[in-house]
C-alpha cells in the first residue's frame, strides 16, 4: 500500500467518522445525557438525508441544512410526545416512530427508494467552488465535516451549562430529584430529543450529499454504530469535562470509521459492518458488567475446587 | 397559610385493596409554624406530604397554599413555592453533577439559558460553609460522592436556597447514623430558624418530635387524632404521647420504628 493510499484511506475515515460523528453526538446528549435510547435514530437519519437531498436537487444547498435539521426536531418532538405525553414506553415509542418515518422518507424522496444528487449542488460542491484553486480544494469534504462537528461541540459545551442543559442532565441522572424540583420533566425530555435528533438529521443530510445519492437504507443500523461510537469514545475520555467528552464520541466514530475502512481493505465484505457493529456494543457494554461480576465468579470458582479437593 | 379543607384521599378505590388514606382531613397552618407530626405506619403522614405536594392529587377538598389554590397544581409548579426531603439521601440531588451544578439548579433564577455567576459561586460557598462539613471546597466534585449524612445536608441547602413558602420533612434524618442525623437536625434547626419557614417534619423520634417546632401533630387512618401547641405542649413527655396515642386510637403504640427516647 502506498503512502498515498493510506492517506486517502484515512482521509475517507476521518470524513466518515465526523458525519457520522454528528450523530453519535446526538446520542451523546439522548442516551448518555438523558438517559433515553433513542430508537428512532435509524429513521431520523433516513428522514434527514431525504429532506436534505430534497431541498438540494430543488436547488437550494444551503437551505437543506436548515430543512434536515427542523425535520429532524419534529421527529424528535413527536418520539418526545409519545413517551412523555401518551403513556408509551420511550423504547417502543422510537421503534413506533422509526416505523412511521420509513413511508415518510419514501414520501420525501417522491415515491422512490433511491434519490441520485449527482448533478446538483450541494454543501460540499459549494465548498469545493469556494476553495478552487487553493491547495485546500481536496480537503473541502473534510472542511465541511469539521465545520459542522465543531459547530455542534462547542453548541453541546455551552448548552449543557446552561440551566436548561443542566436540568437535562438531572433529568436523566436522577429522575427522582427532577420530579420533586421545579423542573418540569416532560419539557426537559422534549427539548432534549428535539435538539439531538437535530444533530441525526444534520448527520443523514451531510452523508446523504456526501455520497452525492439516498437509499431508503442509508439510516439502517445507525443507532448501534453511532451507540459503538459512543462507547468507544466513552473508553478513553468517560470521567473528563463535557467538552471533552463531547470530542471523545466523535473520536470514536473515527475509530470506528478506520477500523471499518482498514477491514475493508484486508477484504472484509462490506456487509459485515453492521455485525461488527453489534458486537462492539454487546463488548462496550457487557465488557465492564463482566468486569464487576469477575470477583464472584473467581470466588465461585475457589469454593467449588476447594470442595473438588476434599 | 397553609389550609387543608375536607381532603380525602382513597387508594385502589373500589377494589379488595381499598385503602382510606387520608380521611376528610380538615388542617391549617400559620405562618413560621414548625409543625413535627408523628404517627405508626400507614398513618397517612408521607400520603399527606404527597398530596400537598401534587404526587397525588385529592380524592375531594381543596389544598390552599398562601391565598392560592393548588388542588389541582402540578407537582413541578408547586415545587417552586414547596421544598421537600425524603428519608432517602440519594433522592434529593443528581449524583452525576458537581455541587456546584446541583446547586445552581437550585438557585433556579434567570432564565433557562443562563449558567451560573461568580455571584453565585461565592453565594454557593457561603451556604455551604454554613454546614461546616468542608463541602465549599469540593464545588467541583459529583455529588455522588458525597456521603449520605452530606448528601442530605446538601440536599437541605438546595431545598432552602431560595427560601421556600413551605418545607416539607419526610423523615429526612432517618437513614442517617445517629451522629450525623443529630447533625442534620442541628443544621435543620438552623435554616429553619434563620429563614422564618414554615415547616412540616414527619419523625419517628418521639422525643426530637416533642423538642423541635412549635406544635406537634399526631396521626391515626388518615385523620389527626391529637393536635398540641403553646402552653399544653411545653409541658408533654413521650410517655404523655403515648398515653394520648392509646386513649385517641383505641390501642397501643408499638411500632418498632418509634423511638421512644
Amino acid at each position: 500500500m502506498s503512502l498515498s493510499s493510506i492517506i486517502t484511506l484515512g482521509q475517507t475515515a476521518l470524513e466518515l467518522g465526523l458525519i457520522c460523528g454528528l450523530t453519535v453526538l446526538a446520542l451523546f446528549l439522548s442516551y448518555k445525557m438523558l438517559n433515553v435510547c433513542d430508537l428512532s435514530t435509524d429513521g431520523c437519519f433516513t428522514l434527514g438525508a431525504a429532506v436534505g437531498a430534497a431541498v438540494a436537487l430543488a436547488g437550494h444547498p444551503y437551505l437543506s441544512i436548515i430543512a434536515a435539521m427542523t425535520a429532524g426536531v419534529l421527529s424528535g418532538f413527536v418520539t418526545a410526545v409519545l413517551q412523555t405525553r401518551m403513556g408509551i414506553d420511550s423504547l417502543l415509542a422510537g421503534i413506533i416512530v422509526n416505523t412511521g418515518l420509513y413511508s415518510i422518507n419514501i414520501a420525501v424522496m417522491g415515491g422512490a427508494s433511491l434519490l441520485n444528487m449527482n448533478k446538483c449542488d450541494t454543501v460540499f460542491t459549494k465548498m469545493k467552488s469556494v476553495l478552487d484553486g487553493t491547495a485546500l480544494v481536496s480537503w473541502h469534504k473534510m472542511i465541511v465535516a469539521v465545520i459542522a462537528v465543531a459547530a455542534v461541540i462547542i453548541f453541546l459545551s455551552l448548552f449543557l451549562r446552561t440551566r436548561l442543559g443542566l436540568s437535562i442532565r438531572a433529568t436523566g441522572n436522577n429522575p427522582d430529584m427532577v420530579k420533586s424540583s421545579s423542573i418540569n420533566p416532560i419539557f426537559t425530555t422534549t427539548v432534549g430529543l428535539c435538539i439531538a435528533n437535530s444533530f441525526t438529521g444534520l448527520s443523514g443530510c451531510l452523508m446523504a450529499q456526501y455520497q452525492k445519492s439516498v437509499d431508503i437504507n442509508i439510516g439502517t443500523g445507525m443507532v448501534t454504530i453511532a451507540l459503538a461510537s459512543l462507547l468507544i469514545g466513552n473508553v478513553f475520555f468517560a470521567r473528563k469535562s463535557i467538552p471533552v467528552q463531547a470530542c471523545g464520541a466523535v473520536f470514536g466514530s473515527f475509530l470506528f470509521r478506520l477500523v471499518y475502512t482498514i477491514a475493508l481493505r484486508m477484504h472484509m465484505p462490506a456487509f459485515m459492518l453492521k455485525l461488527i457493529s453489534s458486537v462492539i456494543v454487546i463488548i462496550a457494554i457487557a465488557g465492564p458488567y463482566f468486569k464487576t461480576q469477575m470477583p464472584i465468579i473467581r470466588r465461585r470458582m475457589q469454593i467449588n475446587s476447594r470442595k473438588e479437593a476434599r | 397559610m397553609l389550609y387543608i379543607k375536607n381532603v380525602t384521599k382513597t387508594f385502589n378505590k373500589g377494589t379488595d385493596d381499598e385503602k382510606l388514606a387520608i380521611d376528610n382531613m380538615n388542617f391549617h397552618v400559620k405562618p413560621a409554624d414548625f409543625i413535627t407530626i408523628i404517627g405508626a405506619n400507614g398513618a397517612g403522614k408521607s400520603t399527606l406530604f404527597n398530596l400537598i405536594c401534587g404526587t397525588f392529587l385529592s380524592d375531594c377538598g381543596t389544598i390552599e397554599l398562601d391565598g392560592q389554590d393548588i388542588t389541582m397544581a402540578q407537582e413541578f409548579i408547586r415545587a417552586r413555592s414547596i421544598g421537600r426531603l425524603f428519608q432517602d439521601p440519594m433522592k434529593g440531588s443528581a449524583p452525576g453533577l458537581s455541587i456546584e451544578e446541583n446547586l445552581t439548579l437550585a438557585a433556579g433564577h434567570g432564565g433557562w439559558f443562563s449558567s451560573v455567576s461568580k455571584d453565585d459561586k461565592q453565594r454557593f460557598r457561603e451556604a455551604l460553609s454554613l454546614l461546616g462539613m468542608g463541602l465549599e471546597d469540593r464545588m467541583k466534585q459529583p455529588v455522588g460522592l458525597l456521603s449520605g449524612g452530606q448528601r442530605q445536608a446538601l440536599t437541605l441547602m438546595m431545598a432552602t436556597l431560595n427560601p421556600p413558602k413551605l418545607l416539607l420533612l419526610d423523615e429526612h434524618t432517618a437513614a442517617l447514623d445517629p451522629g450525623t442525623a443529630e447533625k442534620v437536625l442541628e443544621i435543620t434547626k438552623k435554616i429553619v430558624a434563620e429563614n422564618n419557614l414554615t415547616c412540616l417534619m414527619i419523625t419517628h423520634n418521639m422525643q426530637s418530635a416533642l423538642d423541635l417546632g412549635n406544635r406537634t401533630i399526631m396521626m391515626d387512618h388518615g385523620r389527626i387524632i391529637f393536635d398540641a401547641e403553646g402552653e399544653e405542649r411545653s409541658g408533654l413527655t413521650v410517655q404523655d404521647l403515648l398515653d394520648k396515642f392509646r386513649e385517641n386510637s383505641g390501642k397501643a403504640l408499638d411500632n418498632d420504628r418509634m423511638m421512644l427516647v
